[in-house]
Order: structure tokens, then sequence, then C-alpha cells
């Protein structure tokens, strides 16, 4: 009897690549909406925290959904060891943009001045980009050795859970855009070391998370050219979803096609299971093949689980599989 | 084909306006483009709009690309792929820069407001590839499509829910933005010129000062003092979008899968509507799995074993148990997912065969979307 057969293995230049993604100091998650960025974020900093980096996965979306899936309540604008070496955080733009204003004028007392104004609530609500710069701006200070942020640990690697391709590759271009039209000055400066530091390889990778279906697959390819057209940067690695195993041989799926014209109503059902099993793994593959040759990008699979999504058996479960494809 | 008021066309019934939102991933643009394309085979004038950053819609439809003006889906291939109908079923992909540019010539009270405001570095990017402006954008076109009346029904693709605070403020933070107060400031200091940053005429104008730099400063307030002009003229159009948006002919559908995620986001925005007093039709449940009924277990694998040789159905039989256990979920998510969302009307689209990319996979889509098994009520 055939074993149920593994995903296939990535090739050599791809597990080499792999190990040098956790040497980064910031990984940033992005991918089309539902392919479960969260999901691999989370692993990713499991298997990070395991190989003995201090670790922190970094949600943007005001949602604690890491938090609370190791089990913590939420903590509001404040990083949580949830896991040994492993600590969640989740950005809030507000808490961030006051942050970096205490820092920036280096006062509280004016920066309070400044959010108690009406006039600068509006402004700095509406300003173009905002949001989206003191959080780069966050994300960058949270990836520092030398932290900002007093009496703050350090981190090797911040795991970044970004929002889905089109935000996530404005919230990446924000603080470019914002160098552009502050020339001079504190807000333009700051900004392009924030830029400087997401772009420059030695210290930040980009990664994209997929399906194996048709439109998150195209969503990928996509993504990979506008990185490069817009930001000069490459995609660092890919990592696909949900991959069905090949349950079942040639052979196999032969004897079950022929077994359904004699087989009762029992029988049948689960026959058929099988043969659309069967089927979904099959299309997954040819997405899977059609990725591989539109991407420079490694590519690697992650399997389907059977466990819930943020599950904690299921992340664990996830990172060792994310771990033997690093 | 199902009457016209079944399944989701008895929750779009009499509606000339249908938003559907949710979480990324679920099928939103491609359940926008079945209702649009159902509502067409049913003979009425349908447009459905997407402002999802990637392409995905033109896939759908067959169309190369989208531009910021409604295109025809050809009604040969309409035919074709077995939605033919009477109507006519049309779709765009917004260009939320060219919108806002548009709205800016309309609104110019002269030529040179009109050149400043569009050269402006702050305004440039404010139209372009913010978080937010496109959402307010894809409020804009959707008025102004209301307001042209050529079409019957008009199906609206969001962005993914955790935007649903931008999208649904976005008229209304616009008209904040333009606050007279903000304005006036803002004008004041700019005609006063630059001198005014080097004296500083209160302890804020010194801090953001010294907080933003005096360039970005002085782009500022140019900014404010071109957009000066045309104040009135959007703040009437964001009172008026909102007025759509609560109106009665208006439907918010929510879009999920039956992932905990998925659903854990339709229930947040489920609230947001609630909080907002927007008109919220139903949800419509995609991808979920097909209940197994058949029996399991000895049972099974006698059977199986009938057929197959025993090893093979072993494999087979524990496939099927795998099946029944992800589709006990999917309904145990679904069920979760009404009761919080006081049992508003459910449909229910069970996961297709292939992925839903092309006219053929819209069709097969509504079919079940429109069919009136799909509605639990």
């Amino acid at each position: 009897m055939a074993a149920t057969v593994r995903p296939r293995r990535p090739p050599v230049r791809t597990l080499i690549e792999m190990a040098d993604l956790l040497n980064r100091r910031l990984v940033y998650v992005t991918g089309k909406g539902g392919v479960g960025k969260t999901t691999v974020a989370a692993a990713l900093g499991l298997a990070a925290a395991r190989a003995g980096k201090r670790t922190l996965v970094c949600e943007v979306a005001e949602q604690e959904r890491i938090t609370t899936a190791f089990g913590h309540e939420p903590a509001g604008f404040s990083e949580v060891e949830v896991a040994p070496d492993l600590s969640a955080f989740s950005i809030d733009p507000e808490a961030a943009k006051q942050e970096w204003l205490g820092h920036q004028l280096r006062s509280g007392r004016l920066a309070s001045v400044l959010n108690s104004s009406r006039i600068f609530q509006y402004l700095t609500a509406a300003a173009p980009g905002l949001a989206e710069v003191v959080t780069m701006g966050k994300i960058w200070e949270l990836a520092q050795l030398q932290r900002r942020t007093k009496s703050a640990r350090p981190y090797d690697l911040v795991v970044v859970d970004a929002p889905a391709t089109g935000n996530g590759l404005a919230l990446l271009r924000a603080p470019r855009t914002f160098a552009q039209i502050a020339k001079v000055g504190p807000i333009g400066n700051h900004a392009k070391t924030i830029h400087d530091f997401t772009v420059d390889p030695r210290h930040s990778a980009v990664i994209a998370v997929a399906l194996a279906e048709e439109m998150p697959v195209n969503e990928t390819i996509d993504l990979e050219g506008r990185l490069r057209d817009q930001m000069g940067l490459e995609l660092s690695h890919v990592f696909v979803n949900g991959v069905l195993p090949e349950r079942f041989s040639a052979a196999e799926v032969e004897a079950i096609a022929f077994a359904n014209g004699d087989a009762g109503p029992v029988a049948r059902e689960a026959l058929d299971a099988a043969l659309i099993a069967h089927e979904r793994g099959k299309a997954q593959r040819t997405q899977v093949a059609r990725l591989r040759r539109g991407t420079k990008a490694p590519v690697a699979v992650l399997p389907f689980l059977l466990t819930p999504e943020l599950d904690l058996e299921g992340l664990q479960e996830l990172s060792r599989e994310v771990e033997r494809r690093l | 084909m199902s009457p016209a008021g079944a399944g989701v066309g008895r929750l779009i019934a009499r509606k000339q306006v249908v938003i559907c939102a949710g979480s990324g991933g679920v099928g939103k643009t491609t359940t926008s483009a079945a209702i649009a394309a159902g509502a067409a085979a049913q003979g009425k004038s349908a447009v459905v709009l997407t402002i999802d950053p990637a392409k995905r819609l033109a896939n759908s439809l067959g169309l190369p690309e989208l531009g910021n003006e409604e295109r025809q889906v050809d009604p040969v291939r309409l035919e074709a792929a077995g939605l033919g109908g009477t109507g006519e079923l049309w779709a765009m992909m917004l260009d939320a820069k060219r919108t806002f540019d548009d709205l800016v010539v309309t609104h110019a009270p002269d030529e040179a407001t009109r050149d400043a405001v569009l050269a402006n570095p702050i305004y440039r990017e404010l139209s372009n590839a913010v978080a937010g402006s496109q959402e307010y954008m894809a409020m804009e076109k959707l008025h102004e499509l209301h307001l042209e009346g050529r079409y019957d029904l008009l199906v609206l693709d969001t962005p993914p829910t955790r935007n649903a605070l931008d999208f649904l403020d976005a008229p209304r933070r616009l008209a904040r933005f333009i606050d007279s107060k903000s304005l006036a400031f803002f004008r004041a200091s700019s005609k006063a010129g630059l001198g005014i940053f080097g004296r500083g005429t209160g302890l804020l104008f010194s801090v953001m000062k010294k907080a933003t730099g005096v360039d970005l400063l002085q782009d500022l307030a140019e900014f404010f003092n071109s957009f000066g002009g045309m104040t009135d003229g959007f703040r009437e159009r964001a009172e008026r979008v909102e007025a759509l948006l609560c109106d009665s002919r208006t439907t918010f559908l929510l879009v999920t899968s039956p992932r905990a995620a998925a659903i854990e986001e339709a229930h947040y925005f489920a609230r947001k509507l609630a909080a907002e007093d927007l008109p919220f039709g139903g949800v419509v449940a995609n991808r979920v799995r097909e209940p197994v009924r058949g029996a399991g277990g000895g049972r099974l694998e006698n059977e199986l074993t009938k057929v197959l040789d025993p090893g093979l159905a072993v494999k087979v039989a524990g496939n099927l148990e795998e099946q029944r256990g992800l589709a006990e979920r999917d309904q145990h998510n679904l069920e979760q997912l009404r009761e919080r969302m006081g049992r508003k009307p459910l449909v229910v689209v069970p996961e297709l065969a292939g992925d839903v990319h092309d006219l053929e996979g819209l069709a097969a889509m509504g079919e079940h979307l429109f069919s009136a098994g799909a509605l639990r009520s």
C-alpha cells in the first residue's frame, strides 16, 4: 500500500535561503486576505523562538489574535511574552502616534499639548499616510537592538503579521512616501531611516503567504512584481498554506473510480469523497507548480492541518512544519 | 432558473444598492459579481463595482482591464457561460486617484485652485493609494452611479473588513477634515506666509513645527488653503453619500466563509453596522463543506471492502471521516455565527468543485446563491 505522499520537498537552494530568513531582524508577512497570514506569522515566530531567537510577533490590525491564541488576555498596547522567547504585540496607531510624537519632541508634555488640540486631531486623523508611517515607525523601533522605548527588551527577530497585499504594500511604502513629501525636517529624516532599514536585505525580508488556488497564486505573482517595481525589493519567500497530501496513488484512484460503479449508496459517498479529495489535491499541485514558475522567490508548501486555525496545538504543529523547511 | 425572489434574490428584491462586506479571501468579489450577474440574468441592468487592489474581478469577468468607467460584459460570453438573459451586466474597477481628481475638477471654483490642488504633494499622496481614500472614493463612485440612475442594481465589493472603519467613516472623516475651523487655522497661517512659522504664533504651532518640519507644514497649509474653496461641495457630497448608505433601498450583505477567523470578522462588522444604524440584510456563507450524511465506522468499511482491497478501504473511509469532521465544524461555526447575529437570514453556498475565477464559475455560484434552498431564515 502506498503511504501518504508528503508534498514535494523544496529544492536545496530553497533550504539554504530559508535558513537565512531567521537571521534577519524583521520579517514582513503579507499575502492575499484569508490565506492564513496570521497563522503562518505565529508559526514562524514559534519556530524562531525554538531556534533560540528572542522573537516578537507583531499584529497591525488592532486585533490581538496571536496573544489570545496563546491563551493570554488581550494586552492593549504592550508586549506580552506568550511562550519561551516568544512575545506578541498589537500596534494601535493612535498609541504609536503619541509615542512617536513624544520621541520626536523629546517631551511627553509637548506631545500631550499637541494631542489635546482639536485641530491637531483633525489634521492627523486625515493626514495622508500618517497612521501608516507611525505604524512602520513602531515596527522599526521594535526591531532595533537599542530600543527607544525605556526599559523595553530587545528582540533578535520581529515577525510582522502585515495587512493583505494591497494595503500591506501601501504600509511598506509609507515611510518613503513621507520622506519624499517632507524633504527636510525630523519627519523626513526619521521616515528615511525607517525606509532604509525595511528595504535592506541584510536586516529585513518580505515574505508572502498563499494558498494553492487560482486567485492567491495570481496575487502572489503580482505582489512579487509590484514589490520589485515600487520598492526595488525582492520577495524573499513564499509559503503556500493548507496544501493537501497526495492521498491516493494513480492505481488507487483507478480502483476507486472503478469500484464506484458497483458500490451501494453507503460506500458511494465515501468513494465520491475520495475522488473529490484527489481532484482537489491535484488542482492544488498544479497551482503550486504555476506559482513556482511565476515567482523568483523560493516556494515552500505547508500541509493542510485538521486542527482549527489559530489553535495553540495547531500552531505548534504548523511551526514544526515551518521548521522542517527552514 | 429559480424564481427571481429565491435565495439571495429575496434579500436584494426592491434594493438598488447592495454592499458586500467581509474579511479577505471569503469570496466577496466573486459573490458581488455573481449577484450582479444573477440580477442581470433576471432582466435587470446591473453593475458591479470593485475596489479591491488586486485585479480579481477583471479575471472573473473576462475583461483584460477594468478602467474607471463601467464596461459591459459581452452578452455573447454571458450566454455561453449560461448567464444569458434579458438584462445587462456591467462591471468597473475603481481607480481611486482618478475619481478623486474628477471630484477636484468638479468642485474647484476656478482653474488656478484646481491646478494648485492637483499639484500639491500632500494631495497627490492623499489621493493615491493611502488607505481610506480608496474606500471613500468607492462610496463617491457609488453615489455618482446612483445619481445617474442608469442601473437598476449597483453591487459594491468592498475591501476587507479590517478597513471597515475607514470605509464607513470615510465620508464623515472627509467632512471633518475640511471642517471650517481647522481650515481657517491653516488658511490664516498660510496667508501670513512662512514668517508665521519662524516667529511662532502660539505654542501649538511651534510644537507642530518641531514635530513635522517647516516644509511639510507649509505644504499642508497650502493644501488646506487651496482646498478651502471646495469645502461646501465636498461636505454636501459626503452627506449625500452617507444618506445613500442609510437608505432603505440599500442593503449590506456580510460575506463570510465558515472558518472561525472569517466569522469573527463578520461578527465584528455586524456590530459596526448595528452601531451605525446601517441596513444589514443578511449573511452569505461561501465554501461551506457539504455535510456527510451516510454511515461511517465498521459499517462503511464493510461496504467498502466489498469493492476495494482492505487497505484502500480503510484509507477511503478515513478520508470520509475527515470530511465529516470538517463539515461538522463548518455547520457548528455557522450556527454560532447566526446566533451571534440575531438570526439574520443566511444564504449558504457549498464549496464548489473548482475555484471560481471565470464566468462559468460565477454561473455555478449564482445557481446556489439564487436557489430557494440556499436561504435559511
